[in-house]
């Protein structure tokens, strides 16, 4: 489906004339130069690309794009790229949208896109934050969060966008973060060439409604010991040189430092993002970049049964096996006629 | 066969079969009506049924009808029924009031127990002196001794035997109407050919139930009906909602776009979703979405995708549709959405017939947002306006909702299945390729119709993008102008309005000479059509006008309502196409006959009501 061949596109090619209209420093514009160079590195033609989004500043993007798009109503894009897919699976489907309009006015489309398993790439910019209305508190924004809509702050737990994806029993999941380019063009690789739903969470940094609030994660001086880039095969190592590991601890997990309480190398887990039971990549991911570092890159890539192509295969083969030429030889031949001459 | 007992021949008959849900009535009257229309007769059925699955047995509220009428020139279910069939004193009480004076009775005498008559709420236990039946109108069989009798060597469970009681009473209308049982045990053993033992027991009750009023009440009048002479060809049966899947599979033979329906289980359009999953056998691809919005969602995004996209659905689902149709306006994308009206606001009457979502077809979405709206006036003509919904949805490049109501979705109708030749090729309009060397922009248009071009998906150069902001009308990009934005909605409303150009003009039938005219739309068809002839034989000419297409209306239509001094408008709400036409004919005033009783009209309501409108006007 997803064929992979490269066909000497140039990321130029999927970008077009018009300028984005973010805010200058917004975290999307880095996302949007990423995502052209992940298309160009998969190498499907812009023609056979569709990108569909919702309502809010991410959304915005399918306008900044040289393949076909569709900006649709708020919350809606997981379903239209849905109907796309199901009615095209020859189409490579990206799908954009906010943490507001995907886990908000959009819960139940995602949730049920991901369980569907339509093989759509579905990318959520989080930045715990409504931009375009102008700074409301999210779904995903923290407990306490002061803003326009809770000036006393919010009395009601975020949700976790992996934890959700898991709970819709989703089968690839990853994550990144605005400024870490590579990373970000690694899972959007990744994800466009998983078969199924896959969910890319990208955390945004909107610099007018809620600047800085990745910081104590991924900025430069905390990201080393406060996130982890997982790899399929690899060791769990983080850390300024990767001085440490995740181990197994009881049915939980635990950062150690490498040479320390008699911990080494080979007590350290190596990340299968390919395993069927999603145990432990469900824990990693749920790792807060507090008490354990926040896992990015690809922490779920599993390979199972995708709508659009059953969707597909079935309506074949039933059509097949009954032979029908047409409307009317079906109705000659199940329904009951009669003759008045 | 005929000889012994007083056959009486008529035009049509009504024939009304009520009990509990689960009594099979349904089935008896659908196998009534379909022998009937095999032997030449024109046949309108009416499924009345509660919203309840299951409600208790023998209970009032359980009971539910099912209303045909057979013969010549039959247009309407019948307002009254000749016969009513009932199966408990539940059914008895509910249903007399559906029966003519003089009708007939056929009620299993050994359901009068002490257990059911309290079910029913009767104060007596003499159901017949209660309700004031006479005596000699009333077949009081014991049906459930007969069925005993009949099966005591089939081996049956009680519980099966009792399964059967349907087939007894459907043996003894054959009787009073003179049917052949061999029509009927065709159909039974196509229903049961995997079950043959039961296929023997519900032939051998048939003919019991056939037996018994053959021997036993051949004093009571044997009906013959007279047949209708139809346009010849081939015929079936078909539903509403059936011949609105297959109207919309048609129009996909006949563009070459792929068939694709997003849509949400809801009573009472579901059955619309049923038959195009199972149309996979025909290459369509009929998917049940999470939830309504959803279901026109993933239309938008199959119609982009370039096929003919459908989400069907019923008034509270059309509620939630609006914003996703609204951008369908926006994105002038082609989009057909079938809205099976049934009675509200809210859940209302799910199970029961209406006309009111007209207004939120024609005005239920925010800002400027017209769309083309289509009904259709019979179950058979469910396949042409379904056919026609989707040719103008791709030809000019919009959203079509086609109207159509409980009462034509689930009534069946004998239908003349059309020659390949009777339908036009549909030309979607699609991009030309000359068109993309030159430049091409999303929003450029067909300056008659002021169409856009529907570019498809993995076509090399046209890449572009569409949404719900609002585009310049020359470049396609986005734009906050407050000029051009007025200039793309007058140009919106234009496009809409320019399909009058390509939609048949209107032609009054009956009395268009008078100075009086019927006017209806949609499903009342039948009724209205019966009772502006009922009129016109009972001194009252009246010209009679049946609307299909309501936005836009046909070219003349104005003009010709105008010709009228009285317009009166019969609709099943409180006169929203009477207010629709007001505001379009100013300065005419628009008489009215409304009902909004989750029922079809009866003929005598219209009638009365125009007798009272023209003497008083």
């Amino acid at each position: 489906m997803e064929n992979n061949e490269k066909q000497g596109f140039a990321p130029a090619d999927y970008k077009n004339s018009q300028n984005a209209r973010w805010c200058p420093g917004c975290g999307d514009h880095a996302i949007l130069n990423v995502l052209h160079k992940a298309m160009a590195e998969l190498g499907v033609a812009p023609h056979d690309t569709a990108v569909i989004s919702g309502i809010g500043c991410s959304s915005r993007l399918p306008y900044y794009m040289n393949t076909y798009g569709m900006h649709t109503i708020h919350g809606r894009a997981a379903a239209v790229a849905t109907g796309l897919k199901t009615a095209r699976p020859d189409l490579t489907v990206w799908q954009i949208s906010g943490d507001g309009d995907g886990l908000a006015i959009g819960g139940n489309h995602f949730i049920h896109a991901i369980r569907r398993n339509v093989d759509i790439n579905m990318l959520i910019f989080n930045n715990k934050i409504y931009g375009l209305t102008k700074g409301q508190y999210s779904p995903t924004s923290d407990r306490g969060t002061v803003s326009k809509s809770s000036p006393y702050g919010t009395t009601e737990d975020p949700f976790i966008p992996a934890e959700l994806c898991f709970g819709a029993r989703g089968n690839f999941f990853a994550r990144s973060y605005d400024v870490a380019l590579d990373l970000t063009r690694e899972v959007m690789v990744a994800a466009a060439r998983h078969a199924g739903a896959s969910v890319v969470e990208v955390l945004q940094n909107c610099v007018i409604f809620n600047h800085g609030i990745h910081s104590s994660i991924i900025d430069k001086e905390n990201r080393a010991d406060h996130t982890i880039v997982l790899r399929h095969g690899e060791k769990m190592l983080f850390g300024e040189n990767n001085t440490k590991g995740l181990v197994q601890e009881g049915f939980g997990l635990k950062a150690v430092t490498i040479g320390e309480d008699g911990y080494t190398i080979d007590d350290v887990l190596v990340h299968d993002a390919h395993a069927k039971d999603n145990f432990l990549q469900q824990q990693l991911a749920m790792m807060d970049g507090h008490d354990l570092p926040l896992a990015v890159g690809v922490i779920r890539d599993y390979a199972a049964p995708v709508y659009d192509q059953e969707v597909d295969r079935q309506t074949r083969e039933v059509k097949e096996k009954k032979g029908y030429t047409g409307l009317r030889d079906l109705i000659m031949k199940t329904k009951e006629t009669w003759n008045i001459g | 066969m005929l000889h012994d007992t007083n056959v009486k021949t008529i035009d049509k008959v009504v024939i009304r079969f009520a009990g509990d849900s689960g009594d099979g009535m349904q089935l008896a009257g659908n196998i009534f009506s379909n022998i009937s229309a095999e032997e030449g007769d024109e046949i309108s059925t009416f499924p009345d049924y509660p919203a309840e699955i299951r409600a208790p047995q023998g209970s009032l509220s359980g009971v539910s009808g099912y209303q045909v009428s057979v013969g010549k020139g039959v247009h309407t279910p019948g307002d009254e029924a000749d016969v009513l069939v009932a199966m408990n004193p539940a059914a008895l009480k509910t249903n007399l009031r559906y029966l003519k004076k003089d009708g007939v009775i056929v009620c299993d005498g050994d359901s009068f127990t002490p257990a059911n008559l309290k079910k029913a709420e009767y104060a007596t236990n003499d159901p017949v002196a209660e309700l004031g039946i006479d005596p000699q109108r009333i077949m009081l069989v014991p049906m459930t001794t007969l069925l005993k009798s009949a099966l005591a060597d089939s081996g049956l469970d009680q519980k099966s035997i009792m399964k059967s009681k349907n087939m007894l009473a459907l043996g003894i209308v054959c009787w009073l109407f003179d049917r052949p049982l061999e029509s009927v045990l065709k159909k039974l053993q196509a229903k049961f050919a995997k079950k043959p033992a039961v296929y023997e027991a519900n032939a051998k009750v048939l003919r019991a139930g056939w037996d018994y009023g053959h021997n036993t009440h051949s004093s009571m009048p044997v009906y013959r009906i007279e047949t209708a002479e139809s346009r010849p060809g081939l015929y079936t049966d078909i539903t509403g909602n059936t011949a609105t899947a297959w109207g919309l599979i048609l129009a996909s033979e006949k563009s070459g776009r792929p068939l694709f329906l997003g849509s949400y289980p809801i009573t009472p359009a579901t059955d619309i979703l049923h038959e195009l999953a199972k149309r996979k056998d025909l290459g369509v691809k009929a998917v049940q979405m999470e939830d309504e919005i959803a279901g026109v969602c993933s239309a938008i995004g199959a119609s982009y995708g370039g096929h003919l996209a459908v989400t069907s659905t019923s008034g509270p689902g059309l509620a939630l549709k609006s914003e996703g149709i609204g951008l369908a306006v926006m994105a002038e994308l082609p989009l057909v959405v079938i809205d099976v009206q049934r009675g509200g606001p809210s859940t209302g009457l799910p199970t029961k017939t209406e006309q009111t979502d007209l207004m939120q077809a024609l005005y239920g979405r925010n800002g400027e947002s017209p769309v083309c709206v289509l009904a259709a006036v019979s179950p058979t003509d469910c396949f042409h306006m379904a056919f026609e919904a989707a040719r103008i949805a791709m030809e000019h490049m919009t959203p079509v909702i086609l109207l159509t109501d409980a009462f034509i979705a689930n009534g069946s109708s004998a239908w003349r299945i059309p020659e390949p030749e009777d339908y036009p090729e549909i030309h979607p309009h699609t991009l030309p390729d000359n068109r993309l060397e030159a430049g091409w922009k999303p929003y450029d248009r067909d300056e008659e119709t002021l169409v856009r071009y529907w570019a498809i998906p993995g076509t090399p150069g046209a890449t572009h993008r569409v949404g719900g902001l609002e585009k310049d009308y020359k470049t396609s990009v986005i734009s906050t102008d407050g000029e051009n934005h007025a200039l793309m909605v007058e140009t919106r409303r234009q496009k809409i309005a320019r399909i009058a150009r390509d939609i048949p003009r209107v032609e009054p039938m009956c009395a268009v000479d008078s100075d009086t005219i019927l006017v209806g739309w949609g499903g009342t068809y039948g009724h209205l059509l019966t009772a502006a002839q009922q009129l016109c034989e009972e001194g009252t000419p009246v010209a009679f006008h049946q609307f299909r297409y309501i936005n836009p209306l046909p070219e003349n239509a104005l003009e010709m309502l105008k010709g009228y001094k009285r317009i009166i408008v019969a609709e099943l709400n409180t006169g929203m196409f009477a207010d629709y036409l007001q505001m379009q004919l100013p300065g005419k005033e628009i008489l009215r006959i409304n009902k909004v009783e989750g029922q079809p009209f009866l003929v005598k309501e219209i009638v009365e009501g125009v007798k009272r409108l023209v003497s008083e006007n």
